[in-house]
């Protein structure tokens, strides 16, 4: 099985790009690279007139650059030398106790150079930027993990980067911005609607619209109006193409289960890819069921919404009975969207995957045990696949005595360190480092005039953070 | 065609058109503040000098639209505007003026109730048709079945960026006038027409269309002179908006009739 990106899309035109092209409804033999505009009843182009031709134009180099060997080797080279790929394939050994004995491996998308899956897509689509002689990207952020991964491939090829974050969140993810800022790009924080990810999306759309001849706006997820579905994925299919060869390498065969967590879908669609085709795999998708399902708070789009459009694709949506789209809840800031991508649903209604909600409680036990017993912090978003797991290695070793001969692939799409600050207020842990500050303040004031007397450290970093801002 | 002939829009366009005048167009969010203020302020439309008259359904993710009207219908949705409402609103219009009432929305409010449910509702109304900022033709295929059935109006949008290819399809598709997007942006008021309006039009005319109107960014009654000098009509949104939130119904009512004086030759007065 392919294992680098170059391999895995070389084997793609000569046959799956081909027969994708046919289509992907019922009877078609295989669901691997659908080309889009529509999966099954969803996807399509629910957009402005005006974005046409700027999606058109997208479409046109991504399908021109996705069979050209020096693009693909381009991506290949920075996939290995830049971000770090291939990532590991780790089995987690003492966290497998908690999934009923069953053999955990976790595809390693945290050891990402920037920190989670994000930045394949990322270096994908700034590339196409440059393709079509686009000077600036633009991008949308919820907890700032793809703002980041914006900037980041931005300063790499030399692109002015703007990134539109919702107000509150720019306040809750403080040191992302300041990212994002180091990183050279500009962040507008978000006043409209529920100044939240959507409402970010909303403003990029505006953007868009009105800088489209300079401009491509780099979506981060799965979702949006073709071709950002199908686009965002191929630059995803890596994880799964990956994780597919290093399972069959570690253990001699294929996984029983793959897991992982669903906001918009662009880590879950970039492993399921690699899998698809493989009857025996069970895929499951792990939504955010926030305070719970039954409390109206989740971000559960595919278990509990309805067939709507949003951002340019039919799909899944949390909405009322106006078609207004309702907001999302969830404590994985990553997972806080109320639409999901159009390929999950499609894969959601033939039954090739299953979609279920995990709560925030339920995540974060997982993602305690996690730190605990593997010695990985992982993202909270994440940590909802690692809760799905558990409980789908309990239902598979049920009843069996040899619970090792189960294997499941966990896709730990990004790391823990912008989470400590919620799982910290989660596990009560504030209190704690409060009383080490107020110790160290203790220290500071019984040497009286020491270097550090007075908090300098604060205001210097107030200083320095509107130093950034003054670009 | 029978449809053609049967459009409340084109027939509103070509009653100017035969005094010698481009047709003034007029937006308003439903429900801002609240819908008995809606139908008030459609009527004083009407009465100043609207010829067309849409009423913006006020939706949760507006991408096509500037702060004044994100702000006015993310009240309206506070003040619980719901989507039935508009009907109503439509009804009360069209009853009261001779304005050729059409509804612009985004396309989920349309799907969540029921595209031919919507389009019977609305055609029950008496309204005149759609104008569909996020739905092209390409979507449409509901839509154009539902809107033959009950003869309504299917304003698609055409933009600067718009390929030859492209104008065609939408005015194939469109029926009672086409939309032109004067400008590469949301709606909002601008000091300055963008000249790429006038060659639009040019081109969608040349794809083929019978009545082309312009919008966005449009404010005052020098800019409604200059388009009317080669547009059908003359979208105004934005503007209108403010005038309701600052001064209410005398407010919209003084400035449409400012706006609707653009309409004629500058020196020439109202007969």
């Amino acid at each position: 099985m392919a294992t680098t990106p170059a391999a895995s899309a070389q084997d793609g035109p000569a046959d799956a790009f081909l027969s994708g092209a046919k289509g992907t409804g019922p009877g078609h033999e295989s669901l691997r690279h659908a080309p889009g505009p529509y999966f099954g009843s969803y996807g399509g182009r629910w957009m402005p007139e005006s974005l046409i031709a700027a999606l058109d134009e997208l479409e046109d180099t991504f399908e021109k650059a996705k069979i050209d060997p020096d693009f693909l080797a381009r991506i290949a080279d920075l996939n290995k030398n830049y971000s770090g790929r291939p990532s590991l394939l780790t089995e987690a050994k003492r966290f497998a106790a908690h999934a009923g004995g069953a053999r955990v491996f976790l595809k390693r998308e945290d050891l990402n150079h920037t920190g989670s899956h994000k930045i394949n897509n990322v270096i994908g689509q700034a590339l196409l930027a440059q393709r079509m002689g686009k000077t600036r990207v633009i991008a949308e952020t919820g907890a700032g993990q793809h703002g980041v991964a914006s900037a980041t491939a931005a300063a790499l090829l030399g692109l002015e980067c703007v990134v539109y974050m919702g107000a509150e969140d720019c306040r809750r993810q403080a040191l992302n911005v300041a990212r994002m800022r180091l990183l050279g790009a500009t962040v507008v924080p978000v006043t409209n609607g529920s100044q939240t990810l959507k409402d970010a999306i909303n403003d990029a759309l505006r953007d868009w619209v009105a800088n489209v001849d300079t401009t491509h706006y780099l979506l981060g997820t799965a979702a949006g109006a073709h071709p950002f579905p199908a686009m965002v994925r191929f630059f995803h299919e890596v994880i799964g193409e990956e994780a597919r060869g290093q399972i069959l390498e570690q253990t001699g065969r294929l996984p029983d289960a793959v897991c992982a967590c669903i906001g918009g879908g662009s880590n879950a669609i970039g492993i399921f890819h690699g899998f698809l085709d493989d009857p025996d795999v069970k895929i499951y998708g792990f939504e955010a069921g926030g305070e719970g399902v039954e409390s109206g708070r989740h971000a559960a789009t595919i278990t509990l919404g309805r067939p709507g459009v949003l951002h340019g694709a039919r799909s899944y949506l949390m909405q009322d009975d106006d078609g207004q789209t309702i907001e999302s809840h969830s404590i994985s800031a990553g997972l806080d969207y109320p639409g999901v991508g159009p390929e999950h649903a499609y894969l959601a209604d033939i039954g090739r995957v299953s979609y279920e909600p995990i709560t925030d409680a339920e995540a974060m036990e997982a993602f305690r045990l996690l730190c605990r017993t593997e010695g990985i912090i992982p993202a909270i978003e994440s940590a909802h696949a690692l809760a799905g797991a558990m409980k789908v290695g309990q239902r598979l070793t049920a009843g069996t005595n040899n619970a090792e001969e189960t294997i499941i692939v966990v896709n730990l799409s990004g790391r823990g360190d912008k989470d400590v600050e919620t799982a910290a207020a989660w596990f009560d842990l504030l209190d704690a480092s409060t009383a080490a500050e107020a110790a160290v303040e203790a220290v500071n004031r019984a040497t009286d005039a020491g270097p550090d007397a007075g908090s300098p450290r604060n205001d210097a970093g107030e200083d320095e953070a509107h130093g950034w801002t003054g670009e | 065609m029978d449809l053609r002939a049967g459009s409340k829009s084109a027939a509103a366009i070509d009653r100017a058109r035969a005094q010698g005048r481009a047709a003034l167009i007029c937006y308003i969010p439903a429900g801002y503040p609240d819908v008995q203020s809606t139908i008030d302020a459609g009527i004083a439309l009407a009465r100043n000098g609207a010829d067309l008259i849409e009423i913006g359904i006020p939706y949760s993710d507006p991408v096509m639209d500037g702060a004044v009207i994100q702000a006015a219908t993310t009240e309206a949705i506070a003040n619980g505007f719901r989507v039935s409402s508009v009907f109503d609103i439509v009804a009360a219009i069209t009853a009261a003026t001779d304005a050729a009432v059409l509804v612009m929305t985004y396309w989920n409010p349309v799907l969540r109730l029921g595209v031919d449910e919507f389009a019977r509702r609305l055609a029950d109304a008496g309204g005149a048709g759609l104008i569909t900022p996020d739905l092209i033709p390409d979507e449409a295929a509901e839509w154009l079945a539902a809107s033959d059935k009950y003869g309504l109006d299917r304003v698609f949008l055409v933009a600067p960026s718009s390929t030859p290819e492209r104008l065609t399809r939408t005015v194939a598709a469109s029926r009672g006038f086409v939309y032109a997007v004067s400008i590469m942006g949301v709606t909002g008021t601008r000091t300055a027409v963008s000249s790429s309006a006038e060659k639009l039009v040019a081109n969608t005319l040349a794809a083929g269309a019978d009545r082309v109107c312009v919008g966005l960014g449009v404010s005052t009654a020098d800019q409604v002179r200059e388009i009317a000098a080669y547009a059908d009509g003359v979208i105004v949104g934005t503007a209108l908006v403010a005038a309701l939130r600052d001064g209410g119904v005398p407010a919209l009512a003084d400035l449409t009739k400012e706006l609707s004086s653009g309409l004629r030759p500058a020196g020439t007065e109202a007969d």
